[in-house]
């Protein structure tokens, strides 16, 4: 079974923000570690990096009209932030293995979808 | 057979086919010797067919090696009673609370649709929605069908209770029938988990709460704990509540619901033991943090320490929007003589009554003073 995580960085403290440079080297170092165990999870394909939310842009079109926004489609600290895909047997599996993304402890959250399914035999 | 298929629809349709056909022929064929194994390998056979005939396959289904039908060939315990694993299914917390619930009740509580939108006051076709889209759920994502693995069991075994007593609060108010549901179930679960001291004080909670059920009402009216008449009581069912209690305590069970039970066994006795039941909500207090909780404290301290030692425990609740709370204190300000802070407490807590039961007995509180 494929899930795809969707990673919701929420108010977690991100690289290159004072909240960020505000943690002590050990826990920069268990949120690279983590990062780093995760990409090396059996059955784990991780997902390419993005830049931030705030770098993105909104696309709405309203008859003809192509409307744009900067920024994100939510809220900025609701956006997405990165994604990975990952086998496994069932939600369990699925949701043990969210938990261990930093995100989900640091003040975001991940969200679990299952693929639709394209097997037909 | 949801554990074969891993999809209660095509589990349930199955079934009934497997019911259907043996309907029309063991009166000439005769029964099977083994009817119940007979059955499941006609439903695998015939849920294989439609799969075949469909040409849809779920991504991983779990089929086991079909052996042609001939009993010969099956023990009479070939197939497992999967119902604990089912119950768990219902109650995953990737489901939400009310999808549990509707499960859990109608697949393992055997109640139709129909009744479970009743017993929650939602029209049928709402109910029937929530329970077709859990079951997707329950398929889409893979909700494993298991009994969860032993570092998952405790937060796993204390939704089911949660799910369990919730469907029995809601029979509280006058649904005897949903009560009398979440006890079968309170009684398969202790069936089916003996050692789970958590389950025995659930089962036990229930029954000494249900024992009191002709003495809550007197004509329309709420009658308080204090004002119940025991002689009301069903005896039996406080024996078999103790009973399932002292299982719990002997498997050295401490847990909320074991605490819990032993409160209401005590309030079964009389006289009431008071500092005992005070010193057993200190502990309830500490396990879960509830205020209300601390507010149930504050009336056994009254009790057994005097009203001024429990208002002393209510000035430290936050639960200004529960109208149990200042109706507690007024209680208390009464007995201390102090009566236009009682009327005033009281007049706080009808504020915040909107059933009628609760409110002709506050008002009638409120005359009382007079």
């Amino acid at each position: 079974m494929k899930y795809l995580m969707l990673i919701y960085q929420g108010s977690t403290p991100l690289p290159g923000t004072p909240e960020w440079d505000a943690l002590s080297e050990e826990e920069k170092g268990r949120v690279y570690k983590g990062y780093q165990e995760l990409n090396q999870t059996e059955g784990l394909t991780p997902g390419e990096q993005m830049q931030p939310p705030d770098m993105a842009t909104t696309v709405r079109v309203e008859g003809h009209q192509v409307l744009t926004t900067d920024g994100p489609f939510p809220e900025t600290k609701e956006a997405v932030g990165g994604y990975c895909f990952l086998e496994a047997d069932d939600l369990d599996a699925a949701i043990a293995l969210a938990a261990k993304i930093p995100a989900a402890s640091m003040g975001g959250a991940v969200e679990v979808r299952p693929m639709v399914s394209t097997d037909r035999s | 057979m949801y554990g074969f298929l891993g999809d209660l629809d095509l589990a349930e349709e199955a079934t009934q086919d497997a019911f259907l056909v043996a309907a029309e022929r063991w009166p000439d064929d005769g029964m099977p010797r083994n009817p119940f194994n007979w059955l499941v390998t006609t439903a695998r056979r015939r849920a294989i067919d439609r799969y075949r005939r469909d040409r849809v396959l779920s991504e991983k289904v779990r089929l086991m090696e079909i052996p042609e039908a001939t009993e010969d060939q099956l023990e009479p315990d070939a197939f497992p009673d999967e119902r604990l694993e089912l119950l768990f299914t219902c109650c995953h917390p990737a489901l939400s609370m009310e999808a549990q619930v509707a499960l859990t009740l109608r697949t393992l509580g055997g109640l139709t649709t129909a009744d479970v939108a009743r017993a929650f006051l939602v029209p049928e076709p709402t109910m029937a929605q929530r329970i077709v889209r859990a079951k997707k759920k329950v398929r889409e994502a893979r909700i494993p069908f298991r009994v969860p693995p032993d570092h998952l069991l405790p937060e796993r075994v204390a939704a089911v209770l949660a799910v369990i007593y919730l469907i029995f609060n809601q029979g509280y108010g006058g649904n005897d029938q949903l009560s009398d549901d979440a006890l079968r179930l309170g009684v398969a679960l202790s069936e089916l988990m003996p050692d789970e001291p958590e389950v025995h004080g659930l089962r036990a909670l229930m029954l000494l709460h249900e024992a009191r059920r002709s003495s809550r009402f007197r004509e329309g009216e709420i009658v308080l704990l204090a004002d119940q008449d025991p002689s009301l009581w069903d005896a039996d069912q406080i024996a078999a509540g103790r009973d399932a209690l002292d299982r719990a305590l002997a498997l050295h069970g401490g847990g909320p619901y074991v605490i819990q039970a032993s409160i209401a066994s005590l309030h079964a006795d009389s006289p009431r033991d008071w500092p005992q039941i005070a010193a057993l909500y200190a502990e309830l207090s500490k396990l879960t943090g509830s205020p209300v909780v601390e507010l149930n404290r504050a009336v056994a301290v009254a009790e057994a320490s005097g009203p001024r030692a429990g208002l002393a425990v209510l000035d430290e609740i936050q639960l200004d929007g529960y109208l149990y709370l200042h109706s507690t204190r007024a209680e208390l300000q009464r007995r201390l003589g102090r009566i236009d802070e009682a009327r005033a407490s009281y007049q706080r807590a009808l504020e915040l009554a909107s059933e009628e039961a609760e409110r002709s007995l506050l008002i009638r509180r409120v005359d009382e003073l007079d």
